[in-house]
């Protein structure tokens, strides 16, 4: 048997232009429509090669997303494939999606016949020829770099119990609650059978046979989930308003641009698994009417661009997709679109536009695309990682959900954990969870055990929380009072060595390249914002008495300006491109205060204020510094102790780069 | 626009199999198809030659300037040639705290080149981008689309090195 769809014998109707209603129950419990041992068998069979179950078989599920690719992935996949076939050892090699844990790049899990599924990390090419030796070949688990062992729901999972831990017991797994991520790194994502396999399509099914739309949307509302893209507003309601609004046609867009520079989820469930996604899509589709949609996907995410228009070939060739799916007479037609690298086509207003071939400026609201989107039609905008909780809701149940979580933000959100903490990646935490949880039990604490300074979290429109805000709750509401918010999910850590304005700085930089130009204060004043930070990071020692006046006023010239482009800006970039400005100077306002004042920078990074000295009793001579000086600011002869023309030094660094003997200080 | 040919097909059947082929896959005056024949345009060619974009401004019944703005509006499209390797140093936040910054000033001065320009040599392109989704192995610079991850700004003279060997 081919596929979980070939039709087992010739009682089964099943074709794309007549799909059978019971399709995605008969895949794993057929046949339905008749009773066969012999066709059971089979498909029992075929599932059980599908689970890593069959029992002849070693399986091996290589990491293959951006992150383990850009770590080398393929090489390790290639030469496992290559021994393993030399061997003579009957394999099936699986490439998978993201598991989240990026630090423990490139992960290899191995499911031997009797064995539980085992996970290893940082596998290298010499680590892959001791796990096919030691324990491919010869049953023992080496040791060092195993990860734990990853139950599938086979009788197999426990069997090494006493020896290895689940890979859930690992410090970044203990308290992570996998709704969104139930998939990745665990199936193959290209391939719907196994997607299926793990309960995929049924919450369709059940959508399309036994409930009617407002039932779909009653569910949603009473759920409580909200839009994880980052306003949060409740999800059922906005599908409730497209489904009100009168129109001849009506759009479903997935919101797939991750603008957020240093956030990953999206792009991780996409790859990973992106039918969650479109099952989500599918069911709201049907709840508000929708017979058109769109996935609109970055540009820079061209594995997930593949991914995705690998599943929705796959879904019409099986008549999941399409014109009237699995015979219920619902039809939904879904196209990939590719973003071109601006961050304000994140904003629904915005993308329509470039979804319709044009720049993507967005417009104000209202009217809402819920009564007037895509070519003047009633339009749904959701997020990815909204999408993908759709299916489970309807599955199990809106009090499942509303279980989880806070009363106010229920179920879990994904967060791309980066920075200094020790480990780093995608994370899935129940609402509620502190941060001091996910940076020092996650996370692991820090790196080289600095000291803890900012949580960055929001991206661009967010803001960073100081040490005494640790233990701030994650849900949408106490992340908005405490200054920052949920955002779409970048979470960036940084220690003593992290200066904040120059953060605030690069938070500015990025918003004044990106906004859209169309309203002054976000244009205009985002450009003024960046450059009195740039002033203050960089000292003139001959700055006139009008100068330094200037320089002396520049926290409350900071502060006025930011509530100015807060109160006036058109639209969401402008509104919240002041957060990163706001809330340093909330929480950190001695760091401002010491680059102004003392013209220091406490972390050592904004270059402007630093000086640098040739240590003589240190320097040996050996002229590479001045070599390398852009400036020419270096002098001396050579074996002899080189010199730093102070009024020359542009303060680049590059001599602390390349001097051998670490001859050169900076203060 | 005065001297460019109104009749799309004479205009469309100059050029190359490969535009000519892209071009058909969308209908005339199809508007939604502006944004993607550009990405497929780039694709071909690693930028978008100007003449390309009075044959969309023809094919799809928009006048030229306001392709050029949607050009100019997006990061993605380039109006000059690239080099052999596109270097891409990322500009994202957890790039940008681990020290990204200075692997970009690293190759900026080894190269000689400004972020966005091409070598002489036409061997590298240096550009920046928002983010490349690796993370957790920042610093991060792709070149030729080769990912190099927790590096060092000496790391970068190496690096170059072995691509500049390789020719
Ligand atoms: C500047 C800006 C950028 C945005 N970027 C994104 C983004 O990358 N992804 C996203 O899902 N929503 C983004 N949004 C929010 C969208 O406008 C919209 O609210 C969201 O897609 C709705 O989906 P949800 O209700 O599921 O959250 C952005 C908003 C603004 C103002
Ligand atoms: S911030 Fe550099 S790869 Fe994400």
């Amino acid at each position: 048997m081919n596929s979980l769809f070939t039709p087992c014998c010739e009682k089964c109707t099943h074709t794309k232009e007549t799909p059978c209603a019971d399709l995605i129950k008969c895949a794993v419990e057929g046949p339905i429509c008749h009773e066969d041992k012999n066709c059971h068998k089979v498909k029992q069979n075929r599932l059980k090669y599908l689970q890593g179950a069959d029992s002849d078989l070693t399986y091996v599920y290589i990491g293959m997303g951006t992150c383990g690719l850009a770590a080398g992935a393929d090489k390790i996949y290639n030469f496992m494939a290559k021994q393993l076939e030399k061997k003579k050892i009957p394999t099936v090699m699986k490439k998978v999606g993201c598991f989240g844990l990026c630090t423990e790049e490139i992960m290899v899990d191995v499911k031997k016949p009797g064995f539980p599924r085992v996970s290893f990390a940082q596998v290298n090419l010499e680590r892959a020829a001791e796990i096919i030796d030691v324990f491919i070949e010869h049953d023992t688990i080496p040791e060092g770099y195993l990860l734990g062992t990853v139950p599938m729901g086979l009788s197999s999972d426990d069997s090494l119990q006493d020896q290895v831990h689940y890979i859930n017991d690992f410090p970044m797994m203990k308290k992570q609650q996998r709704l969104v991520l139930r998939n990745c790194g665990i199936i193959n994502p290209e391939s719907l059978e196994e997607y299926v396999m793990r309960r995929g399509y049924k919450a369709l099914t059940k959508v399309l046979f036994s409930m009617k739309p407002d039932e779909v949307i009653t569910e949603v509302i009473d759920s409580g989930l909200r839009g994880r893209g980052g306003g949060g507003f409740p999800t059922g309601k906005k599908w409730l308003f497209t489904r009100k609004a009168e129109g001849k046609r009506k759009f479903l867009i997935c919101n797939a641009d991750e603008g957020d520079p240093g956030a990953f989820m999206d792009r991780s469930v996409l790859e990973g698994d992106p039918h969650s996604v479109i099952e989500g899509m599918i069911i709201a589709a049907y709840a508000i009417g929708a017979e058109e949609g769109y996935i609109y996907v970055r540009a820079e995410y061209p594995l997930a661009i593949a991914r995705l228009k690998k599943a929705i070939a796959n879904l019409e060739a099986n008549g999941i997709l399409g014109d009237n799916i699995l015979g219920s007479g619902f039809n939904f037609h879904l196209k990939v679109k590719m973003g071109a690298g601006a961050f304000v086509c994140g904003e629904e207003t915005a993308l329509i536009g470039s979804i319709e071939g044009k720049r993507g400026i967005p417009r104000p609201r209202p009217p809402y695309p819920a009564n007037s989107g895509l070519w003047g039609y009633p339009t749904n905008i959701n997020n990815v990682e909204t999408f993908a909780n759709v299916a489970l809701i309807i599955d199990k149940g809106a009090n499942w959900f509303k279980s989880i979580g806070t009363p106010k933000s229920s179920g879990t959100k994904v967060f791309a954990l980066t920075g200094k903490t020790k480990n780093s990646g995608l994370i899935e935490v129940p609402m509620g969870i502190s941060l001091r949880e996910i940076i020092f039990e996650l996370g692991g604490g820090l790196q080289n055990d600095k000291q803890f300074k900012a949580a960055q979290i929001g991206g661009p429109s967010g803001g960073c929380l100081p040490v005494e805000l640790l233990d701030t709750a994650i849900d949408y509401d106490s992340l908005q009072r405490a200054g920052a918010m949920m955002g779409s999910g970048g979470l960036v850590v940084m220690d003593e060595d992290t200066c904040m304005v120059d953060v605030a700085r690069f938070f500015l930089n990025f918003t004044k390249k990106e906004s859209c130009g169309k309203c002054i204060p976000c244009r205009e004043g985002t450009a003024r914002l960046l450059e009195v930070l740039e002033n203050i990071v960089k000292s003139n020692p001959n700055s006139s008495e009008e100068e330094l006046q200037k320089r002396y006023q520049s926290i409350n010239q900071l502060e006025r300006l930011a509530h100015v482009i807060k109160d006036t800006a058109a639209c969401g970039l402008g509104q919240t491109a002041p957060n990163p400005v706001l809330s340093t100077l909330k929480y950190f306002k001695n760091e401002y205060e010491a680059h102004v004042y003392d013209k220091r920078c406490p972390a050592k990074q904004c270059r402007g204020l630093l000086v640098y000295r040739i240590n003589p009793k240190v320097c040996r001579g050996c002229g590479i510094c001045a070599k390398k000086c852009p400036q020419g600011a270096i002098v001396g002869e050579r074996a002899h102790s080189h010199f730093i023309v102070p009024d020359k030094c542009a303060r680049c660094g590059a001599c602390v780069e390349f001097c051998p003997f670490d001859a050169i200080t900076v203060s | 626009m005065g001297k460019v040919c109104c009749c799309n097909k004479d205009s469309l059947a100059k050029q190359d199999e490969a535009i000519q082929k892209l071009f058909r896959s969308y209908a005339p005056g199809e508007k939604e198809a502006l944004i993607p024949i550009l990405q497929e345009t780039q694709g071909l060619y690693g930028y978008l030659p100007k003449s390309i974009l009075y044959l969309a401004s023809e094919y799809l019944n928009v006048p030229v300037g306001k392709i050029y703005g949607v050009a100019t509006f997006y990061n993605q499209f380039r109006f000059d040639p690239v080099g052999k390797y596109l270097i891409q140093v990322c500009a994202g936040t957890a790039c940008h705290v681990r020290g990204g910054g200075l692997i970009l000033q690293a190759l900026e001065s080894e190269l000689g080149i400004k972020a966005g320009e091409t070598t002489k040599n036409s061997l590298f392109t240096l550009s920046t981008v928002a983010c490349l989704g690796a993370c957790s192995m920042a610093p991060v610079v792709t070149i030729g689309g080769e990912f190099h991850g927790r590096l060092q700004p000496k790391d970068v003279v190496k690096l170059l090195r072995d691509y500049e060997m390789k020719e």
